[in-house]
């Protein structure tokens, strides 16, 4: 008898009125098999979703009840706290993933040879593909990075090096009403500006450049800002010691210093607003032909080209949203490698700051 | 940091030429560089000042002219134009934010606090992700997958819950309504409530969260107890920036919503109202004449309003930088 009472009932007093850590998964398990049950006889089948939910349902009265029991309220609550919030992130992965694979398995098929190297001119239904949209892209968003980046950088030297007073203050606080400008009114702004120079309905490529540079500067302004406060005084003052004046210890000293990180911003912000669409809807236009002259006739661009596909398909829908899914596709891969691009480039070219 | 003030000095002229010694010779290029440097910054001041002008000269007709005439053309008097979208737009927002703010506090939670500490920064890029998909891929994916999929639900809904006025009314047959398309504004505007709020809590205070933990309280309370109150002000204008996105997002709303003309609260019917920038971007490409002012005007109405919203999220935020020496 006591040697039974000492073998059994012996308590681990730092884990006393603790579930045991199996009980978490164990009931996480069971929550998932009986919602997988439930899914399957009372509901329309087997669906993955419906049961993560339907397990999520059971899951956390349980655990709580649980714990309520054996640990006390706070314990309780602090474990549905973990769980929600760990819920949440979960919960937040569901439409990325579903996303992702959507767009990959939809879009794959059309992700061809022929899908890049084909206009839609004289295309109907099957065939076809996104050159000039491609081509579009690439012009207008390279116009807009050669208009954002000067003024942009420029502005960011000015707000670190030079401002003092009410006008950096105000230029602060207006880059930042700038980033909150609906991406469409900056498509009607680049509109109207044309409307008022050269007439009403000009739209061209240069249109949609003008339009995505008023959502570019702000972001290349944030980005440089930031990297050039970084850079340490010593640096300045060495060179100032040196008798180097102010405008080439800004071009030789604090420039290089942190031109990896502004080089990532730029590429970083490229990704921001290479997927821009409701602008150049409006700036730039819709055309089914290949236009590399951006100062006339609207030009395609591939997120127009995308949402074009959805919206205005012909008799034979499936090959269009095909289309749309391609360019989708493709607009997701650019805007990764840029990311992918501009993340290696942080790393990798960091300065040394010597710690 | 004397040299730098020094060198501030040699660029600005001072007005005490009775010490010519101690000043500095003027250089032609620091004076083009600081004009350069200067120059960008106003630049960006013109441009705002050029987007509000051009926007008011190409939205003047149609608020100029007579309401008389604006309603023998068949456009409508701008004012009732605009309302029924300035009402969608501010009431889908108003679901996406319910749906997407705690969602946004739990993830920032979970990445600050809760996820093992190597993994964090790789668990916020996965969210950063989310932020990188375009707007169009998002309406696409909105109208033709998460559309079909939660159809269903709202049967659901509408069925069992259908005595509450938001789930009342005739269910669409396609799941293309006011509620999907919250859904997908909720998701686009997650990673930036999160991002922010998620920086708000890693700037607590170390010994505040300890002295709680110390005291014996769980995790769960010392978020309660030092950390939320703590990123109170972080977490308001977080919200702030994401209602203003969620303001002006066109695409996701242009391709998931085919809108009317409606205030309803029901969002689950074929009714909905449209949103302001999604009614100009469905719209502008075959407008002309009086109705390209019309939709101007409207992105004159939708710029104002999310500059109202953005202009107090920064307000809150710069008046709490003060108020807590975070930078």
């Amino acid at each position: 008898m006591t040697a039974l009472s000492t073998t059994t009932d012996k308590v681990n007093p730092l884990t006393a009125g603790q579930l045991p850590a199996y009980v978490t998964w164990a009931a996480l398990a069971g929550a998932l098999i009986v919602g997988g049950l439930l899914d399957t006889t009372l509901l329309s089948g087997f669906d993955p979703g419906t049961t993560a939910f339907a397990a999520a349902v059971i899951y956390l009265p349980v655990i709580y009840l649980l714990s309520r029991a054996v640990e006390g309220r706070r314990r309780a609550a602090d474990r549905l706290a973990t769980n929600l919030v760990a819920g949440a992130f979960l919960l937040a992965l569901l439409p990325l993933i579903s996303l992702l694979w959507e767009t990959l398995s939809t879009g794959l098929p059309r992700f061809d040879a022929k899908f890049f190297s084909w206009s839609m001119r004289n295309v109907i239904g099957a065939g076809g593909g996104a050159i000039h949209a491609l081509y579009g892209t690439l012009i207008v968003t390279g116009i807009a990075t050669l208009i954002s980046v000067p003024i942009g950088l420029m502005t960011a030297i000015y707000l670190v090096e030079y401002g003092r007073g009410a006008l950096a203050r105000g230029i602060t606080f207006f880059v930042d009403v700038m980033t909150g400008i609906p991406s469409i009114v900056a498509g009607l702004f680049a509109y109207a500006l044309m409307a008022i120079v050269f007439g009403p309905g000009t739209i061209n490529g240069l249109a949609g450049s003008l339009a995505l540079s008023v959502l570019m500067i702000p972001i290349v302004v944030r980005a440089t800002e930031e990297l050039l406060r970084i850079v340490p005084n010593e640096l300045r003052e060495a060179s100032y010691a040196l008798g180097v004046p102010k405008w080439r210890t800004i071009i030789s000293v604090v420039l290089p210093t942190s031109i990896s990180g502004i080089v990532s911003g730029v590429i970083l912000a490229i990704a921001r607003i290479i997927g821009e669409t409701a602008p150049l809807m409006i700036a730039a236009g819709f055309t089914n032909s290949i236009n590399t002259n951006p100062f006339a006739n609207p030009m395609m661009t591939l997120p127009v080209y995308v949402y074009d596909q959805y919206a205005h398909p012909g008799v034979q829908r499936e090959f269009y949203t095909e289309r749309a899914w391609a360019g989708a596709l493709t607009l997701i891969v650019l805007v990764m490698v840029l990311n992918l691009i501009g993340r290696f480039i942080a790393q990798r070219f960091a300065p040394k700051t010597g710690r | 940091m004397t040299s730098v003030t020094q060198s501030t000095r040699e660029v600005t002229p001072t007005p005490t030429p009775e010490h010519p010694v101690n000043k500095a010779r003027e250089r032609i290029g620091d004076r083009v560089f600081s004009g350069l440097a200067t120059g960008s910054g106003v630049t960006i001041l013109l441009i705002l000042a050029m987007v509000a002008g051009f926007l008011l000269v190409q939205a003047f007709p149609a608020l100029a002219t007579s309401p008389a005439e604006l309603e023998a053309k068949g456009y409508g008097q701008f004012w009732s134009w605009i309302l029924p979208f300035a009402w969608g737009t501010v009431y889908a927002s108003f679901w996406a934010l319910l749906m997407a703010v705690p969602v946004a506090i739990g993830i920032a939670l979970f990445i600050s606090h809760y996820a093992p500490r190597r993994l964090a920064s790789s668990l916020g890029y996965v969210i950063d992700l989310l932020a990188a998909v375009p707007s169009v891929v998002f309406g696409l994916w909105g109208s033709m997958v998460l559309a079909p999929a939660v159809q269903p639900l709202y049967l659901w809904l509408n069925t069992y819950l259908g005595w509450i006025p938001f789930f009342s009314g005739q269910p669409s047959g396609t799941g293309r309504t006011l509620l999907t398309a919250s859904i997908v504004l909720a998701v686009m505007i997650l990673p930036i409530i999160t991002s922010l709020s998620r920086e708000v809590f890693l700037q607590t205070p170390v010994l505040h969260q300890e002295a709680a933990l110390a005291l014996g309280a769980t995790r769960w309370e010392m978020i309660k107890m030092a950390v939320l109150p703590f990123g109170r002000a972080g977490i308001v204008s977080s919200v702030m920036l994401g209602l203003g996105r969620a303001l002006g997002e066109t695409m996701a709303v242009a391709m998931v919503l085919s809108g009317a003309p409606v205030i309803t609260l029901e969002i689950l019917t074929s009714q909905n109202p449209n949103t302001i920038a999604a009614v100009i971007a469905q719209n502008f490409p075959e407008a002309y004449g009086l109705k390209t002012n019309q939709l101007i005007a409207g992105g004159l109405t939708l710029f104002v309003i999310t500059l109202v919203v953005n202009s107090i999220a920064r307000l809150i935020v710069s008046r709490y930088k003060e108020f807590s020496g975070a930078n």
